[in-house]
């Protein structure tokens, strides 16, 4: 829905209650909010109605391998980084039936699927995420074949983006210049701010759909102070990343080397599990399934998330091409961070650490690229 | 009305739950029973009607000198031939006997076991003849084979996926046990297939549906260790309804004989 920056009076201020009113706003006007919430021992996210949904007074402990949550000492609503879920599996559902067919005297008719009923509000959606979805339209819009679902369900969304206060201990969106500060593609974005014991959000404005919902719930204008201290969340931020990822010369750094005994390395610990494919926001990859009835009198196709770890990801006639885990690993990074380039005009990597976080054995993307660039300088590998 | 292809189901060593899982369809059943003519099933019907069979679904594995032949004449009779289960698939969890010595079994269960007759290994039915698709799971998921049934009936493959448990936990946006709770879970190098059931109820994955397509359990073993299972812990888990399949059968050996 953000049509680019409009001109505003500047950025406002609201609490708790103007948060809640946020939210009645967006529900009044048809859109069904997904938010962070606790589930299953993590945050995701799911629907929520109430400031009481959200995950008040906790935070997350992030490293390779490893999520757990924990308790802040204060009261904040946002205090933590991204979890497990990103926000592609309601642009891009993780199952998807396509179409269905039925039998007729004459061939077969063709059910399509209806369009999408519900508008979403995203609340609390990122800089490094916002990049994702960015990444995600190009895929997906772009060209000449662009996705009819992703479409409708892309059309009318509206986005609260939340610049960042708590970054994990796997995020890198420094490195990527993707975060922390989301300057742009929300209609508006709130900073949580805790200071002088008032609980309050800056709130910023990135559209005119996002200049009427203001305009409908309670705020004031912010001050000088309320600026700083907005400023000063995102330095925080940004200070304070689990990871770097050096990107010089990174396209060049992994296409020229296949044949490096790092790849070799790193298979002994992968798993092709594939679970750092599923949780990237970027990853766009899908397989079809179709389905026959045992009578034969119907079809239905359905779309599913796939992977390039998976072994059928690459079956051509006569087998899979990457047979070894060590050319799916290397086909998956070099992709994420080089020939995305050349697809797609950026990298594939916005630096969300989700896929070191939820790797199950704690495969650090940052960490396999630090290991072939510090190799190329060892004399042995000039 | 065309002649309908002929349906056989048969057992080997096994518990009967995967043949099981087929009149569990009940809904389907019908469709089914309208798609086949169920020649031998006798789980279902004691009408039985003679070979040959367009598809024999083969449930159980071969312990005995008897099914070792028995198998052979299934196939001879079968078209084709689809093995249904663990057992089927990987000598079920009577493949335990590989690891020791069946005499002992058979005098420690037996109050007669000069009676008993047995092979000293439990065996996949691939072992004996070639097969020519096998449902992995303990037992099989009745969509899955519904699947099957449906894939062979109209000449195309079954969507079967081979790849991991970890696929169906994301799909379903369940948040990984191992990660998030520190739970040891088998499902990065389980086949998928149940619909990543247990992480659904925050347990880990015990990996019923068996080895997925190229699992790496010596990595997912040391993470294990990290969670602080022990060496015996290890040996045992990969000790279960699959331990005849070859990745799990090397984790277990190198955890403790």
């Amino acid at each position: 829905m953000p049509e680019g920056h409009v001109p505003t009076a500047g950025e406002a201020i609201i609490d708790r209650e103007g948060l809640q009113a946020l939210l009645d706003a967006l529900g009044a006007r048809g859109f069904s909010v997904i938010g962070p919430r606790i589930r299953d021992e993590a945050i995701v996210y799911a629907p929520l109605r109430n400031v009481a949904d959200l995950p008040e007074g906790w935070t997350d402990r992030q490293d390779g391998g490893r999520y757990r949550l924990e308790r802040r000492g204060d009261r904040a609503l946002f205090g933590y980084a991204v979890g497990p879920h990103s926000w592609k599996q309601f642009l891009f559902p993780p199952r998807q039936r396509l179409w269905q067919a039925r039998r007729t005297e004459a061939g077969f008719d063709l059910l399509e699927e209806p369009p999408p009923s519900e508008r979403w509000a995203f609340l609390g959606i990122r800089a490094c995420e916002l990049h994702a979805l960015a990444i995600q339209d190009r895929v997906f819009l772009g060209g000449s074949h662009p996705d009819r679902s992703y479409a409708e369900r892309r059309r009318d969304l509206f986005l609260v983006a939340l610049q960042c206060g708590e970054p994990s201990g796997t995020c890198f969106c420094v490195s990527m210049e993707t975060g922390p500060k989301a300057s742009s593609g929300f209609d508006l974005a709130l900073t949580e701010l805790l200071g002088d014991g008032s609980h309050r959000f800056l709130v910023e404005v990135g559209s005119r759909a996002g200049e009427e919902i203001l305009a409908a719930i309670p705020h004031r204008s912010a001050g000088e102070a309320d600026r700083r201290e907005a400023e000063a969340v995102l330095d925080s931020t940004a200070s304070r990343m689990g990871r770097t990822l050096d990107t010089r010369g990174i396209r060049e750094l992994l296409q020229d080397h296949p044949e490096h005994p790092r790849w070799e390395e790193v298979a002994t610990r992968c798993l092709a599990c594939a679970n750092c494919t599923m949780v990237c926001p970027t990853c766009f990859c899908s397989t079809v399934e179709d389905h026959t009835a045992l009578t034969g009198e119907s079809a239905e196709r359905t779309r599913l998330w796939d992977s390039c770890f998976s072994l059928d990801f690459s079956y051509l006639h006569g087998g899979s091409v990457r047979k070894e885990i060590r050319s799916r690993y290397r086909q998956w990074i070099t992709h994420k961070l080089s020939t995305w380039f050349d697809q797609f005009g950026s990298s594939g990597c916005v630096g969300c650490g989700r896929c070191i976080t939820w790797c199950p054995v704690g495969i650090d993307i940052t960490e396999e690229v630090r290991a072939i660039r510090s190799s190329l300088l060892e004399p042995t590998h000039a | 009305m065309p002649a309908r292809p002929r349906l056989a189901v048969w057992k080997f060593a096994s518990c009967d739950g995967c043949q099981l899982s087929l009149l569990d369809c009940e809904e389907e059943l019908l469709s089914l029973a309208e798609a086949v003519e169920i020649g031998y099933f006798l789980e279902a019907s004691r009408k039985t009607l003679p070979g040959p069979y367009d598809l024999s679904l083969v449930e159980g594995s071969i312990t005995t000198p008897e099914d070792a032949e028995r198998i052979r004449e299934v196939r001879r009779l079968s078209k084709k031939l689809v093995t249904i289960g663990a057992c089927a698939t990987a000598g079920g969890i009577q493949a335990l006997r590989n690891f020791a010595r069946i005499e002992e079994f058979v005098s420690a269960v037996y109050a007669s076991p000069e009676y008993i007759r047995t092979l000293d290994r439990s065996t996949p039915i691939a072992a004996h003849v070639p097969v020519d698709f096998e449902l992995q799971g303990c037992p099989v998921n009745r969509l899955q084979l519904l699947e099957v049934i449906s894939a062979f009936l109209t000449g195309r493959t079954p969507a079967i996926p081979r790849y991991s448990v970890c696929l169906e936990c994301k799909r379903a946006g369940t948040p990984c046990v191992l990660v998030a709770r520190g739970t040891p879970c088998l499902g990065p190098v389980t086949h998928a297939g149940c619909g990543a059931i247990c992480p659904g109820y925050g347990r880990g994955c015990y990996g019923c549906y068996g080895p997925m397509e190229t699992p790496n359990p010596p990595s997912l073993g040391r993470r294990w260790q990290a969670l602080g299972a022990s060496e015996r812990d290890l040996h045992r888990v990969f000790r279960t309804f699959n331990a005849g399949a070859e990745p799990f059968r090397r984790e277990s050996e190198a955890h403790g004989g």
